[in-house]
């Protein structure tokens, strides 16, 4: 049938673990069809009849069924167009062509600059099968062909894209005016949007770039709002007006006059322009003006600015707040530390007066101890004796710190027999030079 | 509707390939294997579709049509398309300049008088006499032309030829003693033209027939799927066609005159007359050179005129008919739900499709891949006025064996009407980088039952393989060039009164987005393995969809053993 294709692409690899039966797997069906018609013409035709046929015979019955299941190509006049005649305008004519609605007179008022050029084909063909002169005369009816001829321009204008847009350029039929305080004030602004709609969708039909955004309504995004009037307040347009021209005077006339008219138009269609353009910017800032959503925008945007100022005060506070309970605990601690160390210090002091008292009483304890044993004199002690003894006290008590002073003089306390209290001084001063304290003989009394 | 039976028996039959238009005629046969377009008497292979009588003597043809100048009242030209119509319905546009339609008790006719004496009463003709008497000459010149009687015949018809055209023809024919094997439609039959030349692969493909003729142009998408063929949209346009071209001519040349001489040329019925003549030759000749003259004798007032015209002036003051043509085939693609990137071949046919800013035009708005054929795009085209009677040429030589009860049957609605898949069926396989890519093994608007076999390559390392079958279809990837700054200055368009201010619009239009057909792959019928392919192998798919949708699929590594098959 037809020949085996090679395409130069790979296959995929068999992914891991893939496994059926017999290597084949049935996933899913042929999901849409149509009935169609082969056109039966051709050598491979006559094969697919052949295998279709097979000794049978199909009457007029299945050929009336196959027709109907069949998609239908040729779609014959829809008779969608076709709009009565007014009586005036088939009277029209065909001289005053520049100000007939082509439109209307094809049939196809209420398609407008929406009609598709096929629409405008069709509508022209039964319009002439209609009007033409000779289908006239053999009904009988005048030979007067004005309205056949206005047909031929309609057609004409409509069927060349450049004079087409010249028309829908001043179709006046076509254009929706901008609506009412009235109307947009209606139950509360409820068609506002409708109505707005309308009116750009129509101004639309001027526009070079496509698509044009649509108006949109209530729950139009933020961006399709903005990139509206964007659009609009942007918008280039085709509009032109060289269909109101003046005419210029014939080839009899002079040249300087066919010049200055021509002149005279260009500037006209300028200004005209201009004039649209200007007309178009006020329609949109009109639609803007009363533009809820625009407001809504606003608002919104003004509600997320106010929510951020707050959030943004709160955090403040809260650090301030933060930083001051912080200061605050620091300063307490502080304080607590340096009544704590107050505290300490004097319970220090206590301690040091309550030792260096120990010491003074260990001190009498061991001065008095040396009296009590009279000086280690035997009678009355001489008082160079006693200076001997009482400077080798102190040079004793120097060498020794207070807790051996107080040991010694726990030692010494309730002694008075004056040999055992030699033996204790004796103990003491042995036990120093010993360690290094005292020298030999340093303490001569107490040894 | 099926051929008249005139008790012909097949192997009795001398078939030839006709061609009726409105504007010309042609006829051919299968001579030898080679198709034969057949040169009348007058030497013309394009026969205007005119009847003429002159004296008491009828003529056809080129010298029917040069009467129109002096014989309009004796002379019937477009008629074709009033064959099987009520007078209501037709559009009498054309016959101006002849003898006008009438409704004769219902039927569409025409009066003029046959005999020389001038005391004789005019008759009054219906079209399907004046069909009959046309069909006759041309049969007689193919008699004359072949040395032995012609009596069947293929018949080339417009795609919306009603059921009651047809058989109006087919009456008419059968008077003219001349039997219609098959009525076939005109697009189809200038694909079948183009396939019977050996070199062209029988490959499916979307073709876009325009056929632009006299008075009017039809054109139809069409899908070609394992050379069988089924139209999905057509159009047909009374607007864009070549007496349009005329016209614009006609206009052009008028104006000139009348700047010399103060008259209008167009207003005088035989001036008018002379001038079409006179542009058609004109058109005809642009089409071939860069220059052509324009010249006629005594065409008004007895003043001669004289001029010349280039190629380039007639492309602008034309522009506006030029490119209705583009436009059309355009709305007919959008009409069959596809975009120009589906389609791969477009037949220019129809003797006003010579025209090279038409071809051109059209070259425009397709991508590189696809082929224009016309003779000034491409070097393998057809006389695109010869296609038609070509195609029936073939497909008369192919029937002429058979019996006209088999041929009924064979073209019975309940043969031709079969399911076509709405989407491709193909395998997924993969792209340079890796990525998958649906391949299309059968394509959408293929008639079941079908088949068809792709050879893929297996993974360079081999091994085993998926074949992964999906159904698949396209959409239009469109890439948009940056956003042009926008114009500050005004936009008011310099308005020249003249014509010439044509080709400014292009320049407008600045960079054009980029569009590209891509392929997405849909729902997954099936999968099979191939397993322990050799390094360097190819598989082999075949997709067999049986008459009831049934997809019986098949795998194998080609020159293995074995292979894969199952049955959805
Ligand atoms: N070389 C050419 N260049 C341009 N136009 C041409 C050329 N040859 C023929 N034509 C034009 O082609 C038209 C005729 O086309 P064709 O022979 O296909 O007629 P047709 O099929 O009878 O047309 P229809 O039925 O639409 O009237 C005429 O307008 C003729 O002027």
């Amino acid at each position: 049938m037809t020949a085996t294709i090679t395409i130069s692409r790979a296959l995929p690899a068999l992914p891991q673990g893939w496994e059926a039966e017999k290597d084949f797997k049935k996933v899913g069906k042929i999901s849409g069809t149509t009935e169609r018609t082969i056109e039966p013409v051709g050598p491979l035709f006559l094969s697919h009849a052949e295998r279709l046929i097979h000794k049978r015979t199909f009457s007029e019955h299945d050929r009336v069924q196959a027709q109907e299941r069949a998609k239908k190509i040729e779609t014959e006049d829809d008779g969608e167009i076709s709009e009565p005649e007014d009586p005036m305008m088939l009277a029209r004519d065909a001289k005053d062509w520049k100000t007939q609605d082509h439109y209307a007179v094809l049939g196809i008022a209420k398609y407008r600059y929406k009609a598709t050029e096929e629409q405008i084909k069709k509508a022209h063909r039964k319009k002439v099968l209609k009007h033409h002169p000779d289908k006239k005369a053999a009904a009988g009816r005048t030979e007067d062909d004005n309205f056949f001829k206005c047909i031929q321009k309609a057609n004409e204008v409509l069927l060349d894209p450049v004079k087409r847009r010249q028309f829908d350029s001043i179709d006046e039929k076509a254009e929706v005016e901008p609506p009412s305080k009235k109307d947009l004030q209606y139950k509360d602004g409820k068609n506002y949007y409708k109505l707005w709609s309308k009116v750009f969708r129509a101004e639309a039909r001027f526009s070079n770039n496509h698509p044009v955004p649509e108006f949109g309504d209530e729950n139009s995004t933020q961006e399709e709002v903005e990139a509206f009037y964007d659009f609009w307040y942007n918008f280039d347009s085709w509009r032109s007006f060289e269909m109101l021209d003046e005419d210029v005077p014939d080839d009899g006339e002079s040249r300087d006059q066919k010049r200055h008219q021509e002149k005279k138009n260009l500037n006209a269609r300028k200004k005209r322009k201009a004039e649209d353009n200007a007309r178009l910017r006020q329609l949109v800032d009109q639609a803007m003006a009363g533009d809820v959503r625009i407001k809504k925008f606003k608002q919104q945007k003004n509600a997320a600015k106010n929510k951020k100022k707050a959030d943004k005060e709160a955090a403040e506070k809260k650090a301030a707040e933060e930083a001051k309970a912080k200061k605050e605990a620091e300063e307490q601690a502080k304080k607590e530390a340096e009544e704590k160390a107050k505290a300490d210090r004097e319970a220090n002091k206590k301690a040091k007066e309550a030792a260096k008292n120990a010491v003074k009483k260990n001190k009498r304890v061991l001065k008095g101890s040396v009296k009590d044993a009279n000086y280690f004199a035997t009678g009355d002690a001489s008082p160079a004796a006693i200076d001997a003894v009482l400077n080798d006290v102190e040079t004793v008590q120097a060498k020794i710190d207070p807790e051996e002073i107080g040991a010694l003089a726990g030692k010494l306390a309730n002694l008075k027999v004056a040999d055992e209290i030699k033996a204790v001084w004796q103990d003491e001063v042995k036990r120093l030079v010993d360690a290094g304290k005292l020298k030999e003989g340093e303490v001569k009394s107490l040894a | 509707m099926s051929a008249g039976k005139t008790g012909l028996k097949a192997e009795d039959r001398k078939a030839i390939g006709i061609t009726l238009g409105n504007s010309n005629s042609s006829i051919a046969y299968l001579k030898e294997d080679n198709v034969e377009v057949i040169a009348n008497e007058d030497g013309d292979r394009q026969i205007p579709t005119v009847l003429s009588y002159v004296d008491g003597d009828e003529y056809y043809g080129q010298q029917a049509k040069a009467f129109l100048v002096r014989q309009p009242k004796q002379t019937v030209a477009y008629f074709r398309d009033f064959l099987g119509k009520e007078f209501k319905d037709i559009d009498p546009t054309h016959n101006h300049a002849s003898v006008h339609p009438e409704d004769a008790n219902g039927a569409v006719s025409f009066t003029l008088k046959e005999k020389a004496e001038e005391d004789a009463a005019p008759s009054t003709l219906s079209v399907s006499e004046i069909t009959s008497r046309y069909l006759r000459r041309l049969v007689t010149a193919a008699s004359d032309y072949r040395g032995e009687k012609v009596t069947s015949a293929v018949i080339t018809v417009p795609t919306n030829f009603s059921e009651k055209q047809k058989s109006a023809l087919v009456e008419a024919a059968a008077a003219a003693d001349l039997e219609v094997l098959q009525m076939i439609s005109e697009p189809v039959s200038a694909i079948l033209a183009y396939n019977a030349k050996p070199e062209v692969a029988n490959v499916d493909k979307i073709v876009v027939v325009a056929d632009l003729g006299g008075t009017r142009s039809d054109v139809a998408v069409v899908a070609q799927r394992g050379g069988l063929y089924t139209i999905l949209a057509t159009e047909h346009d009374y607007e864009f066609a070549g007496y349009a071209l005329d016209k614009v001519l006609i206009d052009h040349f008028a104006k000139e005159f009348i700047k010399k001489h103060s008259i209008d040329p167009r207003e005088d019925a035989r001036s008018l007359a002379k001038l079409k003549l006179e542009a058609e030759q004109t058109k005809k000749a642009l089409s071939l050179g860069n220059n052509a003259s324009f010249s006629i004798e005594s065409l008004a007032q007895g003043i001669d005129f004289q001029s010349t015209i280039n190629r380039l002036r007639y492309e602008t003051v034309g522009r506006t008919v030029l490119g209705g043509f583009t436009r059309l085939v355009e709305s007919v693609i959008k009409k069959a739900g596809l975009d120009p990137l589906d389609v791969d071949e477009v037949i220019l046919s129809g003797g006003t499709s010579h025209t090279p800013r038409i071809a051109h035009n059209l070259r425009a708005i397709f991508p590189e891949s696809t082929s224009i054929l016309a003779p000034s795009t491409s070097a393998n085209a057809i006389n695109p006025s010869e296609l038609a009677v070509r195609g029936a040429a073939l497909q008369a030589s192919l029937i002429e064996g058979r019996e006209a009860e088999e041929i009924e049957q064979a073209t019975h609605p309940a043969v031709t009407t079969v399911p076509h898949l709405t989407n491709a069926i193909g395998v997924v396989s993969l792209g340079t980088d890796g990525e998958e890519i649906f391949t299309p093994i059968i394509a959408p608007e293929t008639s079941v039952p079908a088949r068809r076999t792709v050879r893929f390559d297996a993974p360079q390392q081999g091994g085993d393989v998926l074949i992964k079958i999906a159904e698949g279809n396209t959409h239009i990837k469109v890439i948009k060039p940056e956003p042009k700054v926008k114009s500050t200055n005004a936009t008011v368009e310099d308005a020249k009164d003249s014509d010439d201010d044509s080709e400014d619009e292009d320049s407008e239009e600045e960079e054009e987005e980029k569009r590209e057909k891509v392929w997405k792959v849909g729902s997954t019928l099936a999968e099979a393995a191939v397993r322990g392919t050799k390094s360097g192998a190819k598989v082999e798919v075949t997709i067999i969809i049986g008459a009831d949708l049934s997809v019986k699929v098949e795998c194998r590594e080609v020159g293995g053993k074995g292979g894969v098959r199952g049955t959805i």
